[in-house]
Formats: structure tokens, sequence, C-alpha cells
């Protein structure tokens, strides 16, 4: 048994033991941490496989941003996670057999599924060797010239997310006072100031 | 030593587990959201098992978008989240029904 495949066993048996312990945790803020450790155990798998730049970008987007983004939106929201698992054991049966018969068919593909003899001229773009370019480097060069329109996609598709998530979380609260930099502006001195000339001894 | 089959095993278990959390969590959105990511993480897998197994470097590319929508559908999905938890003060999924779809 190689280190390698001893590597393989021990990142593929924790990824799918805590993917199953996200479903099935009683409280939310334990199923981001085991989500977490399945991202890690993943990006792991994708270093053995020698794709490192997908491996850090999981690393990086998913355990920095989405995760932590989960985590947050499970602390602020006060709820009660006990009553929301109340109907688990109605869903088990279904769920489990459905998911068992999904297994058997993925199995049976898995099984019996082979290249394509014309595969090999198929390539859309071949990996340079790895000895004179490494992945990040490959795949740079390909993203910023072959597939950069995808990426000016991409790039709008996340403008899109954070314009889209800024305003649907964005609230203007009426009870509390808040600084209206155009009203200051605006306010002109001759209706906003009164002199008064008051006489001695007379008062208002 | 490891054959693409290892890797399509492991991502079909993690399609599947996140499949069954779909259905397990019904009431609870956030856990369904987190079993759709897990889905998504399994076709990842997936591509870049096949991109290393033909030396296409296309697979990964793809990763590389699917990781952006991701991280894009989580961010707005939290977000109505959020908003529904402020108007209603729940997140059972099984009460969204205002609109009788």
């Amino acid at each position: 048994m190689t280190i390698t495949l001893f590597a393989f066993y021990l990142f593929s048996i924790t990824a799918v033991m805590s993917a199953l312990f996200v479903v099935v945790a009683r409280n939310p803020v334990h199923s981001v941490l085991w989500l977490i450790l399945t991202f890690f155990s993943a990006a792991s798998m994708f270093v053995l496989m020698g794709a490192e730049f997908v491996a850090m970008l999981l690393a990086i987007v998913y355990v920095g941003a989405v995760a932590v983004l989960f985590l947050f939106v499970v602390m602020m929201l006060d709820v009660d996670f006990v009553e929301l698992k109340s109907g688990m054991q109605k869903y088990f049966l279904i769920g489990s057999s459905i998911g068992l018969v999904l297994l058997m068919e993925l199995g049976l593909v898995i099984s019996h599924w082979k290249v394509a003899p014309e595969a090999g001229s198929l390539l859309q773009s071949p990996t340079p060797p790895i000895d004179t370019t490494h992945n990040t480097l490959a795949l740079g060069q390909i993203l910023y010239s072959d597939y950069i329109y995808l990426f000016q996609i991409a790039g709008l598709i996340l403008l899109t997310a954070m314009i889209g998530a800024i305003v649907l979380t964005l609230r203007h609260r009426t009870d509390v006072k808040r600084q209206s930099v155009v009203d200051q502006m605006q306010r002109d001195p001759a209706d906003a100031m009164e002199v008064i000339t008051v006489k001695p001894g007379q008062g208002l | 030593m490891i054959s693409v089959e290892h890797y399509l095993t492991v991502a079909a278990l993690l399609f599947v587990i996140g499949i069954f959390g779909i259905f397990l969590n019904r009431k609870n959105v956030i856990v369904i959201l987190m079993s759709i990511e897990l889905m998504l993480l399994a076709v990842n897998i997936n591509f870049v098992a096949f991109s290393t197994h033909l030396n296409d470097l296309a697979g990964q590319v793809f990763t590389l978008f699917i990781l952006t929508v991701a991280a894009a559908e989580a961010a707005i999905g939290l977000a109505i989240l959020v908003c529904f938890f402020r108007v209603r003060g729940t997140i059972a999924v099984e009460d969204i029904n205002v609109m009788k779809g």
C-alpha cells in the first residue's frame, strides 16, 4: 500500500463521513463545521490528482468565504433549530431509499463506462507537460486567452450576486436618525436662520 | 495506484449524500443549501478527476466556473433567507406557500 493510496483513502473516508455528518447533525453550526472538513478533504484529493490551483481555490473560496457566510447566517438568525428537526424521522425512509436507488444507478454507470477511442484527439485544451508548465501557470495561460469571455461572464455573475445580496439585505430603519449629506448641503441659510433684533428690556 | 474510478465513487457518494440531505432536512433551508454545496462539490470532483485522467485542462476551468456560480448562489440564497427571516420570523420552508405555487 503506497503512501498516495493511503492518503487517498484517508481523505475520501474523511470527506464522505463528514458529508454524512453535515446532513444528520442536530446543530447547524456543527453542520457548517463538518462542511468545512469536507471541503478540506476534497481540496486534499484535488492535490492528490495534481490540480493544485483548484485545490487552493476550494480552500480559499469555499472555506474562507462560503462556509464563513453560512456560519455567519446560522449564528445571526435566532431560530429554534430543534423544532426544525422534528420531521426528520418521517423523511428518513423515503430519503434513504431514493438515495440508495440513485447510488445503485451511479454504481452501474461507474462500473461500466469506458473512454471513447477517439477521445484523445478531441481534447479541448491539452495539459502541457508538468516539468515545464505547472498547473497554475497552465490554467492561467488558457483562462486568460481561450476562456476569456467565460471568465468575464463569471466576473459579471459575481457582480450580480454582490449587488443582489446587498440590495436584498439592506434596510433603512426609520427609528434611527441618520446623517443625510444631501440634505445638509442643500440647506439654505436664508430659510434656516432668522435674525431677530431684541430691544433692551423687552425680551421677545 | 489510484484510478479515476476511485474518485468517481467518492463523488457519487458525496452527490447521493447531498440528495439525502435535501430529503432529510425538508424544513431547514440552511442545511438544504449546504446539501446543494455538497452536490456541487461532487460535480467538481468528477470534473477534476476526468480532467487529470484525460489530460485536458478544460475540466479544471469548468470547475473554476462552477465554484464561481456556487459562491454566487450561496450569497444570494442566504440573502433571501435573511430577508425571509426578517419578514416571517422563521426559516421553515414548508411555510413558504404565500404564492400558492
